[in-house]
């Protein structure tokens, strides 16, 4: 302890510098920050809404589209239910928000009626017949398809609720960023992000519906046919990529973004060109699986939002649940479209209304009030610690401020969020910091007092002081690590802030103090201890 | 003048902690029940974070007097208002929160518009529109499991490192402390928000701290002291450790005092919460983890467990 190891001595004047490097920027003018240096660090803290305000973003649901997307789904259903009914029909399409359809043998339309009624919809709690869709039979041999008033208000309120917890995943993919998505009105999402955090980037993160299908395509249609808008019934026409102005592909998609587990911006190993890799659930890896074998040497279309990125050959059966995406990326590009697809998909498109600058949701005097009464709190840590332990109370003062630096520098280079309550906590595990110096000082007097020489003292302390220490912290650790990776939202920046400030707590309450007091014996060479 | 302070500090201690544990469990039980009682009837005061109200957007003919529509919410009012300007510099526009009442609360909207137009004469008011809460489902129930994880392996890690009655006691004391914390929250009816997640969090993390290093000189001193009767160990080990714990929760109250007085309205809930976190820590260390520890018996020297009998208390 005495006998001052050099790898020591280094890390203790490594971490000053990282601390003061990291914090420099938070302190200095944005005109001096500009001017350094590039290679010196230029991030400063990242303050939260309610300290500094930020930018926010009003989306409207756009329930048309789900509503579109509905109908359009359940004229799928209609259409499958009376194949395998084998009822022939004609005119099978959506006018005026419901579904038509003519039966073209009169005697078979009550079957239809009947089979439809059993087949498709939702069971709707409140509606009629408990069911989210109506069937009803009108002149000429049609039958009507309709969703009743309260499905759509069910589904669009599920859809606003879904689309805030895709958005709020995608955002948390950026960092600890801690915005604020409440919804506004009856279909609106308001997204308010602190600080300069990059309108454009949040909009390009929030806007995509990130919809991913695999369809395959329809190898025997007619290009020019389809064209012109008169697609083989059953396919659809899907603008394309570089290869191909269009695609003809099957409706039916084999496999969705929702079967993923996982999803990585990577570069494939053979050509280096970025992708983006995917990993299937089970059911969607069995999907994958039997549709690649049974369509060898046929090209399946993967589609997002509506647009073909990538139609690869099937070149053999591809069972295992993996694959990439080989579309045109840029690493950039294939790490976000990775992101969005962790995230899950929009349930419906989301349209941009308005973006504004907003003020910091709390007034300055409160929060220079507030400022000013940790900084007190802060100060009286200090004081205290010299008071109670003289000397002694110096060396873990300086410690504390190391660690004030450390803190406020990872949390810089990090870009974790500070709040007004976030600064009350990082207090807090500053009082915790000392409980550190206090716990190896209290075990040094014990030991002094039971007779040891100082040096045998400060020996025996420390190294028994530790045991408590490292317990005590690796118990903070696990917490702050599993509330991390399982929380969501301010939870996380909650579990960063604590991780930072139990790692920089040990080592600088432990490390410091023990080479300032190294130097010290080895100064002084003293007879007592100034805490016996 | 002896300096430094620590010079007045007793050697040693003689205090009988234990002696006191059955009045401390009366006090407990007694607490436990409020908590529980007022839980029960009338709940927490959620506010605008957890549940939503109306957002209300202003515009007036110069700058927008953010300050002044501030001080002006509460006695217009409008609960846990929120007031943020639009715009960099000098907005003209704002943005108001509050919280509203009921399915239908057209009547209170035009309450609080009518007396903030009364204030400021010259205010313009948009539409208003339901804004929904800060704090949705999701965030909660994936901050519950969080924490729910987080408790199960922090007993795992104090049952690896000491006993499983320790980490059992260490986890029943912490719960102990969430249950009179949300008692005080429901009993004062403070707002109960985002940061008060953030201060039960800081709570949760003091307490569980405390429990470790109680428990990390029981240890010692049941290695030290093999024959000594567990209750005489609490005792002492618990009277070693007096003089840390008086310095470090000093520390601690000192760093949130402060901002207890001066912090004004926005940081009292939080740092109240802490500090009242901070006592009751430390008092469950002493007062629910070891009595749990004492009442269950510990394993010593490699034998099964012995439970506390008649025979072991000292008269």
């Amino acid at each position: 302890m005495v006998a001052l190891s050099r790898w020591r001595i280094i890390a203790v004047v490594l971490a000053a510098l990282f601390g003061i490097l990291f914090t420099l920027p938070n302190v200095l003018p944005a005109s001096v920050r500009d001017s350094l240096p590039g290679f010196l660090p230029h991030k400063t803290l990242n303050l939260g809404l309610d300290l500094q305000g930020g930018s926010s973003l009003l989306y409207e649901v756009d329930t048309a589209a789900l509503r579109t997307e509905k109908l359009t789904n359940l004229t799928e259903d209609v259409r499958t239910t009376l194949r395998t009914e084998q009822i022939d029909f004609t005119g099978l399409g959506i006018v005026g928000g419901e579904i038509g359809v003519r039966i073209n043998d009169a005697t078979k339309v009550d079957a239809a009626a009947k089979a439809l009624r059993k087949a498709v919809g939702a069971p709707l709690a409140g509606a009629v017949a408990g069911r989210d869709v109506t069937v009803a039979l009108a002149p000429d041999q049609r039958i009507r398809i309709a969703f009743v008033p309260q499905a759509f208000e069910a589904q669009a309120a599920k859809a606003i609720e879904q689309s805030q917890e895709v958005i709020r995943r995608r955002v948390d993919e950026l960092g600890t960023k801690e915005p604020d998505i409440r919804r506004q009105g009856a279909d609106r999402i308001i997204i308010q992000a602190p600080g300069e955090s990059d309108p454009e980037k949040l909009k390009n993160i929030i806007g995509k519906t990130a919809k991913l299908t695999f369809q395959m395509v329809d190898e025997n249609a007619d290009l020019a046919q389809a064209q012109q808008g008169q697609a083989p019934p059953g396919d659809m026409v899907v603008p394309g990529d570089d290869f191909a102005p269009f695609y003809v592909v099957k409706r039916r998609a084999f496999a969705t973004g929702e079967m993923l587990i996982d999803s990585q911006g990577s570069f494939d190993s053979q050509t280096g060109r970025p992708v983006v890799t995917m990993r299937f659930n089970g059911q969607g890896a069995q999907k994958f699986g039997q549709t690649t074998t049974a369509n060898v040497g046929k090209r399946f279309a993967i589609i997002l939002d509506n647009k073909v990125i990538s139609a690869p050959v099937i070149n053999g059966p591809i069972p295992g649940g993996t694959g990439q995406i080989t579309g045109n990326f840029t690493a950039e590009s294939a790490n976000e479209l990775a992101v969005l697809l962790r995230a899950g998909a929009l349930p419906a498109p989301l349209k941009p209304l308005e973006q504004r600058t907003v003020s910091a949701e709390l007034g300055q005097d409160a929060i220079k009030a507030g400022a000013i009464s940790l900084g007190i709190g802060a100060v009286a840590i200090v004081v205290f610690i010299v008071l109670a332990y003289g000397l002694f109370g110096v060396f873990a003062a300086v410690a504390l401020i190391v660690n004030v630096l450390l803190i406020l520098g990872t949390m810089s280079f990090t870009q974790a969020t500070l709040t007004f309550p976030g600064i009350a906590g990082l207090i807090l595990t500053l009082a915790v910091a000392v409980d550190a110096n206090v716990l190896i000082y209290e075990r040094v007097r014990d030991e002094a007092h039971a007779g040891r020489t100082p040096i045998m003292a400060l020996e025996h302390g420390y190294s028994r002081a530790l045991v408590s220490i490292l317990d005590a912290n690796i118990t903070s650790a696990i917490s702050a690590l599993i509330m991390f990776y399982f929380g969501s939202g301010p939870i996380r920046g909650f579990a960063w802030t604590l991780l930072i400030g139990v790692v920089t707590s040990v080592f600088t309450a432990v490390v410091i103090t023990q080479v300032l007091i190294g130097f010290w014996f080895r100064a002084t060479k003293p007879k007592a201890l100034p805490i016996e | 003048m002896r300096w430094p302070l620590i010079r007045f500090m007793p050697r040693e201690f003689h205090i009988d902690f234990v002696r006191l544990s059955p009045f401390a469990a009366v006090v407990s039980a007694l607490l436990l029940l409020g908590s529980i009682g007022s839980f029960v009837v009338q709940g927490l005061n959620f506010g605008i974070d957890f549940r939503g109200g109306t957002l209300l957007e202003v515009q007036t003919p110069g700058p927008a007097p953010l300050a002044a529509l501030r001080a002006a919410l509460p006695a217009a009012g409008a609960h846990d208002g929120q007031v943020q300007g639009f715009g960099t510099a000098t907005p003209n526009a704002a943005m108001i929160r509050f919280r509203t009442e009921g399915a239908s609360p057209d009547a209170q909207i035009a309450a609080v518009e009518a007396k903030l137009k009364a204030k400021f004469p010259e205010i313009q008011f948009k539409p208003a529109s339901v804004v929904g809460p800060k704090v949705s489902g999701e965030l909660m129930t994936s901050g519950f499991l969080a924490l729910g994880i987080a408790l199960i392996l922090m007993l795992g890690y104090i049952w690896f490192r000491f006993q499983l009655q320790f980490g059992l006691g260490a986890v029943v004391a912490v719960f102990h402390d969430v249950a009179l914390t949300l008692g005080l929250l429901s009993v004062t009816q403070i707002e109960f928000s985002m940061t008060s997640i953030a201060a039960l969090l800081t709570v949760i993390g003091y307490s569980m701290n405390e429990k470790v290093i109680t428990f990390d000189r029981l240890r010692e001193n049941l290695r030290k002291y093999k024959t000594t009767p567990l209750r005489d160990v609490i005792n002492k080990s618990e009277n070693e450790r007096l003089s840390r714990t008086l310095i470090t929760g000093t520390t601690a109250i000192l760093a949130l005092a402060g901002a207890f007085f001066l912090g004004g309205p926005v940081l009292f809930p939080l740092v109240s919460t802490m500090v009242f976190g901070i006592f009751i820590g430390t008092y469950s260390s002493v007062y629910v983890a070891l009595p749990i520890i004492l009442l269950w018996g510990v394993k010593r020297n490699d034998d099964p467990a012995v439970p506390l009998k008649p025979a072991n208390v000292r008269p």
